[in-house]
């Protein structure tokens, strides 16, 4: 394992940040080893993006230790500048230069990194190159965005919310981007309310709520956490209603949850659980409105531990 | 062509070269900024052209007997006389058509109705009486002659340029510099700018030194036009003229700069700016001499930024005036550069 041998890329401990009468950041650690894709989950007022932005030097905690790359705030700022890639939430780049112009007056801060030109050709904008920013669509200014932070050649790369309001295509094609960079062996920490982003990018994820760190470990780990491989979701028409603990003792059914007229079934197998709840069904006299099942996801690990779900949409 | 290349790459001259771009493919602030002035020049120049002295128009009210031979006798070169009835004679003074209604007395003598306040009725009644006392047998001891001296430099428009140009430095360091950082703001630029190594110092040294460069244009444009289609004289120093311009541009730089120091929106910095330029709109003598406003506030007006530049500009433009007269003007714009820069810099957020 090379992470274990070389420093940590980012080590935050103890963090904590208050803004007037609520508590953003509230006892965070955390530690990204170098060469790792670390995902901060959460929904959104989790705390993430305060979080970032006191390990981008932008902001300043009430307390806690944060050592980027190995430095301080406040001591190495200009070396740190140097040596990180930034992309945050909702920038948006002067319209009236062209993708050229922005990245030759981005790289001129930086004492290296490659040529605009083969940035833009990294984030395959290359048709692109000559058009005004205003131009470009969503997902062509996302992938400025990202350009920019790259520009500089980072050593660890900040990505808030990277593909938000994205249709799935400029998703994708963001992805692999990301992926690129980090073949290359460099760090990156993500922010993201999309388990989907999260489970494909990120080596390890922790998942934040209302200021602190709720799980962390691989995509795997945490969904194999729930000991249950499938979810079960479903409906009753009309006013029926069913008891909870009932559920709970079908056979394959790890755990069951009422919310909103809406039952939810972790699940370890399928094929068991599936008949056992139709057989229940029937005894207690009640119809279906809707079923659905899925395999588990960081979004189940979510709702699991906090009993809501990340978005609301 | 690589030690070229090297500068073309210095992040001064990458934000300077930005702030060109951003200025120039907005047609709009093209226009306030080169357009707008010589434009208003044109108008204002021709409004107030000099014309040949106008016959001044007067009534002779009708009715009573030697009306008409009052009429005739009111002549010259200077002035000319219609015979009205009464009523309409007090008609056509209301409404400024006539500067004064002369009305024949029964004892032979005659009445001037006329508005004290107005300058050419006090003119017309002078001319009138002048040219009845002359009639009625009056002779005049001194012999006068008169030797007419018009000069350029002392017309309408040659005392607007200099007041035009003032308030363009203004306008063009104001919203120039206020526009391009709320909008950077807002827009989060300013916090994404402040996350690269980019020395915060240089991001504003571009903002003075592309304004320094527009400067030089913004000047020659507006006085090559005055000089070439209205013969404004340029009386003064190059060098001076150069140095008010620098400050005023400096100065009005850091009033923008000091007006979009924490202002999170364009609305809210456009009400500032306003604020900011309005009292010098009007009191600073832009249109007609600061001198008309009364004394008492003389000293508020003369502290005025926009005050000792356009005082500092008439004097170089139109008197030619050595150091001793522009450098008081020049102590109190270096004086509100000073201020406003350093209270910029303790406000200004970049986030």
């Amino acid at each position: 394992m090379t992470a274990s041998r070389q420093a940590p890329a980012l080590q935050v401990r103890g963090l904590r940040k208050a803004y007037k009468d609520v508590v953003a950041v509230d006892g965070l650690d955390l530690q990204i080893n170098a060469g790792e894709c670390f995902g901060l989950l959460g929904p959104n007022g989790a705390g993430k993006t305060t979080t970032v932005e006191i390990c981008e030097g932008l902001n300043t905690p009430d307390r806690g230790d944060v050592v980027v790359l190995g430095r301080h705030w406040g001591e190495h700022d200009r070396e740190l500048r140097q040596l990180l890639g930034i992309s945050l939430q909702e920038t948006q780049f002067s319209e009236k230069l062209t993708v050229e112009e922005t990245l030759q007056l981005f790289r001129s801060f930086y004492s290296r990194g490659p040529a605009p030109i083969e940035v833009i050709a990294m984030v395959q904008l290359q048709e692109k190159a000559g058009s005004r920013v205003g131009q470009l669509s969503g997902g062509q200014k996302q992938r400025l965005a990202l350009a920019c932070a790259l520009v500089g050649d980072p050593q660890l790369l900040f990505l808030d919310e990277p593909t938000t309001g994205l249709d799935p295509q400029s998703r994708r094609q963001l992805w692999e981007l990301i992926e690129q960079f980090k073949a290359v062996g460099r760090s990156i920490l993500l922010t993201t309310h999309y388990m989907d982003e999260a489970e494909r990018l990120c080596d390890r994820v922790a998942i934040m709520d209302h200021g602190r760190v709720i799980a962390l470990g691989t995509p795997a780990e945490l969904i194999a956490q729930l000991q249950a491989e499938h979810v079960l979701e479903f409906a009753l028409a009309g006013n029926g209603s069913l008891e909870e603990a009932s559920l709970r003792q079908l056979e394959g059914v790890c755990s069951a949850v009422h919310t909103n007229g809406t039952y939810r079934l972790q699940v370890d197998q399928l094929h068991r659980a599936m008949p056992a709840l139709l057989q229940e069904l029937r005894r207690q006299n009640a119809q279906l409105a809707e079923l659905k099942t899925h395999s588990a996801t960081l979004e189940d690990v979510f709702v699991s531990l906090t009993g809501r779900h990340l978005r609301d949409d | 062509m690589t030690e070229w290349r090297k500068w073309g790459q210095h992040p001064l001259v990458q934000l300077t070269r930005v702030r060109y771009r951003e200025f120039f493919r907005e047609p709009e602030a093209v226009f306030w900024v080169f357009i707008f002035p010589v434009l208003l020049a044109t108008g204002l120049g021709i409004a107030f052209r000099d014309r040949p002295p106008e016959r001044t128009v007067v009534a002779v009210v009708a009715g009573q007997p030697g009306a008409e031979k009052l009429a005739q006798a009111v002549r010259g070169p200077e002035l000319k006389a219609s015979l009205l009835s009464d009523s309409a004679a007090s008609e056509a003074l209301r409404t400024g058509e006539v500067a004064l209604a002369v009305v024949p007395q029964s004892s032979g003598g005659v009445e001037f109705r006329y508005d004290d306040t107005r300058p050419e009725s006090r003119t017309a009644r002078l001319l009138v009486e002048d040219v009845l006392q002359r009639d009625a047998g009056r002779r005049d001891p001194l012999a006068v002659h008169d030797r007419l001296i018009r000069e350029r430099g002392a017309r309408y428009i040659d005392f607007l340029i200099p007041g035009l140009l003032g308030m363009n430095l203004m306008g063009s360091g104001i919203w120039g510099l206020g526009f391009a950082i709320v909008d950077a703001r807002k827009k989060r630029l300013l916090k994404r700018l402040i996350a690269t190594p980019m020395s915060r110092f240089q991001y504003l040294a571009s903002f003075a030194l592309s304004r320094l460069t527009l400067l030089f244009m913004e000047v020659g444009l507006l006085l090559g036009f005055a000089a070439l289609v209205f013969g404004v004289p340029l009386r003064g120093s190059l060098p001076q003229l150069v140095l008010i311009c620098l400050l005023a541009s400096l100065t009005f730089a850091s009033l923008g700069l000091l007006v979009a120091s924490r202002a999170q929106t364009m609305e809210g910095a456009s009400g500032l700016m306003n604020l900011v330029m309005l009292p010098m709109w009007i009191f600073s003598g832009v249109f007609f001499s600061s001198a008309r406003f009364p004394d008492q506030i003389q000293p508020f007006i003369q502290a005025l930024p926009l005050t000792a530049v356009i005082d500092a500009l008439r004097a170089n433009v139109l008197r030619g005036a050595g150091w001793n007269v522009v450098a008081p003007e020049l102590a109190i714009i270096l004086a509100w550069m000073v201020v406003s820069f350093v209270l910029a810099l303790k406000l200004f957020r970049w986030r």
